[in-house]
């Protein structure tokens, strides 16, 4: 551990990978609705943490600068839009068929 | 601090940081568990006073000063009790969820003139932030102890608080338009000198604004008139229903924490910080001395704060002991119908204040400070210390660039906005 | 001297980066959707951690705020409307699992050789440390960012075609807030409860 200084944009890209990586396999799995709504969390926060990462004035001397920063924002302000909007459609969900089971939604099925 | 042990103790640079983070951290848990500790014998006799009767006389002298020792170690000897169907993991975290985040917001509110644990440019957001973040203890507690009184006053809780953040946020926000910063330590000193140099009385739309921030902070730390989540007559006691020993204590630390938290917050945005009515050290010259002095006027700074912090609280409790609760959607209405519209008018009105310059109590003659003086030093104070350590280190001259921060060359920049450049 | 190589920042780095991957994983691997909730709290609670080491105070008091404080309290609602028993711990089955590990184990291998591909990005600033107070003040600069001013880039006009310092995100801004706005009316539309219409209707 004392010897890995400095953090490196290389280090927050392997967090940001394996957030990502737990997300989209947590979307892929999971049969509750809001557990594949978790995993979306999980996918824009590793994505945040990237822009973060490359925007640091502390991880790189030549960063992005400040359009990390503010890119992050947007992603977090949307995945609040969008979680709202996948909250009430997983209720709407489960008061029209009493389950919150993703599996069950075959309706569409042709 | 950390230059402190760094420099006059010699310790290398980590153990340096280690020992200030340790002393910082003592402070605050200090602040946090002492501050619990008077506060609930304070609320004993508050509420005894007001109720007509004497409160707790004997355990520790005339006045009951112990009591709350007594019952602390009553509750240490407490069986700590799980009920069957909660859910153990949870049941077990919850309170050290709320006590953590309420003892995490400590860390960015300065108890004087730049004695803070960290010194934060968006310390007002952080603090906020991690006050929202409290809300999960209830609703975990809640939820794990497997009982209906708890999930009812884990879900009265859940949308009281998250409504209330709303024009708490609003009024926050009034302050910090009005310095045109984040940092508490810069809102705290452009307030220095007489008590009309306070926020609260800067315009008639602050005053407002100061009111309702302390309406919605009492709603969202859960006391009374608005303590739905535990509703002694209606739901046993809300949330900690299950709870015993010393468990059940930490929701209580976690409380009386966050509403000294919550009171300090607005003595600092509101009522002038550290800065008492009358400048008595600005006058006698103490706070531009340094040395013991300097100390000395930070510690009356302190204590300053400590007792408007104390103040808050003290008004907390007599809104408790005097109002009666109100049902949920009263709450409710209180907060939509009432708060954010008169927060939102407030700060329009703020703004308006601003926006034409109309005349301020900070342009009254007298003992005080333009506001705009006092604005983001401590960044170019921290910022010359680095160079000075820098020089003394390599004996080059350092070219640390120390530039004017808050006014980030607005002359170029009106220039660009006023010329149609901004898209 | 094994002491003056410490160093506290790469200790937290790792601190916070093993507690947002190790809940992250939890997450992963629990079955009951109330403690999926409290290790995604715990998980997003640790990466605004990140977000300050690296700088962006505003960023992480962000991720608290808003995605903490709102976004999951909002989750945690929804996972307590529908917590019926039966819902509470779904499993998934072990063919399932085995093709998701094995993906997404792959898609790792893969992003982690990318990270640490290209040189610029393996080695930290080396000066780091000299960076002042003044210059991690972020928070006007990125208000006025949003209001279409850049203050940051007045005096590096990298791309010719625009004017300096005139690179800002006002349109975003206005679009987002907008979008927000119309995204949250629609949810609290959709999620209303029209139960008691149709349940009379059945019991008529």
């Amino acid at each position: 551990m004392i010897g890995i200084s400095p953090v490196s944009v290389s280090h927050y890209l392997v967090v940001g990978a394996v957030l990502f990586v737990v997300g989209a396999i947590c979307m892929a799995t999971k049969r509750n609705a809001l557990g594949v709504l978790m995993g979306v969390e999980l996918v824009l926060n590793g994505a945040n943490l990237n822009f973060i990462a490359f925007g640091s004035k502390y991880l790189r001397a030549e960063s992005l600068g400040l359009d990390g920063q503010l890119i992050a924002l947007f992603v977090i302000v949307l995945a609040a839009a969008e979680a709202a909007v996948a909250l009430a459609i997983a209720l709407n969900f489960y008061n029209n068929h009493a389950t919150i089971d993703v599996d069950q939604a075959s309706e569409l099925k042709g | 601090m950390a230059e402190f042990f760094h420099t006059t103790c010699s310790l290398p640079t980590p153990l340096a940081y280690l020992v200030a983070a340790i002393i910082h951290c003592v402070l605050i848990i200090h602040v946090v568990a002492v501050g619990a500790l008077i506060f609930i014998w304070l609320e004993r006799k508050v509420s005894g006073r007001i109720q007509d009767r004497l409160g707790p006389t004997r355990v520790g002298g005339a006045f009951g000063w112990l009591q709350t020792l007594a019952d602390g170690i009553k509750l240490i000897a407490k069986e700590d009790i799980t009920p069957k169907d909660a859910d153990w993991m949870l049941f077990k975290a919850a309170p050290y969820v709320g006590f953590a985040a309420s003892y995490c917001a400590y860390i960015a509110l300065p108890f004087s003139d730049g004695w803070v644990a960290q010194h934060m440019n968006t310390a007002v957001f952080f603090i906020l932030a991690v006050l929202g973040i409290e809300v999960f203890s209830p609703i975990l507690a809640g939820y794990a102890s497997g009982s209906k009184w708890s999930l009812f006053g884990a879900m009265r809780e859940a949308a009281q608080v998250v409504s209330y953040e709303v024009p708490l946020g609003m009024c926050v926000v009034v302050p910090c338009m009005i310095c045109g910063t984040l940092n508490l330590v810069t809102i705290g000193n452009q307030q220095a000198g007489l008590f009309t140099n306070w926020l609260a009385f800067n315009d008639p739309f602050t005053f407002v604004v100061a009111v309702v921030y302390f309406t919605c902070a009492t709603a969202s730390v859960n006391r009374a008139p608005f303590d739905l989540a535990e509703a002694e007559s209606e739901l046993v006691a809300g949330f900690h229903t299950e709870y015993s020993g010393l468990r059940w204590s930490f929701f209580f630390m976690a409380e009386y924490g966050s509403m000294f938290l919550v009171s300090g917050l607005a003595a600092i945005l509101f009522f002038g910080g550290w800065n008492g009515p009358i400048p008595i050290f600005q006058v006698l010259g103490w706070s531009e001395s340094d040395g013991v002095l300097l100390y000395l006027a930070r510690l009356g700074g302190c204590l300053n704060f400590l007792l408007k912090g104390t103040i808050g609280v003290v008004v907390m409790m007599w809104v408790r002991w005097t109002l009666p609760r109100l049902r949920i959607d009263q709450v409710m209405t209180t907060c939509l119908k009432y708060c954010v519209p008169i927060a939102a008018f407030g700060f329009l009105g703020a703004l308006f204040w601003q926006v034409n310059e109309l005349p301020t109590s900070n342009d009254l003659p007298g003992i005080g400070i333009n506001r705009f003086e006092a604005r983001e030093s401590w960044v170019i104070e921290a910022d010359q210390q680095r160079a000075s350590r820098a020089a003394a280190v390599t004996p080059s001259p350092s070219d640390v660039p120390i530039g004017p921060i808050g006014s980030v060359e607005f002359d170029r920049v009106e220039a660009l906005v006023m010329t149609g450049g901004a898209r | 001297m094994l002491l003056a190589a410490f160093d506290w920042h790469s200790l937290f780095f790792m601190f916070f980066a093993l507690l947002t991957c190790g809940f992250a994983v939890a997450m992963l691997f629990s079955d009951n959707v109330v403690h999926m909730a409290f290790y995604l709290i715990l998980s997003l609670g640790a990466s605004a951690g990140l977000f300050f080491l690296a700088g962006a105070e505003f960023v992480g008091a962000m991720q608290l705020m808003i995605y903490v404080g709102g976004t999951l309290v909002l989750l945690i609602f929804g996972v307590m409307l529908t917590a019926q028993s039966r819902f509470i711990s779904m499993k998934t089955r072990s063919g399932e699992w085995v093709m998701a590990l094995v993906l997404g184990g792959s898609l790792l291998f893969l992003l982690l050789t990318a990270a640490f591909r290209v040189e610029d990005w393996r080695d930290g600033n080396p000066n780091a440390a000299d960076i002042g107070i003044a210059e991690s003040k972020t928070t006007t600069q990125i208000g006025m960012g949003f209001t279409g001013v850049r203050v940051d880039r007045l005096d590096a006009p990298e791309d010719s075609t625009l004017v300096p310092g005139m690179s800002g995100y006002l349109l975003p801004f206005v679009i987002v807030s907008v979008h927000l706005l119309v995204v949250l009316v629609g949810a609290a539309y959709m999620a209303r409860t029209k139960r008691r219409a149709t349940s009379t209707g059945a019991a008529a």
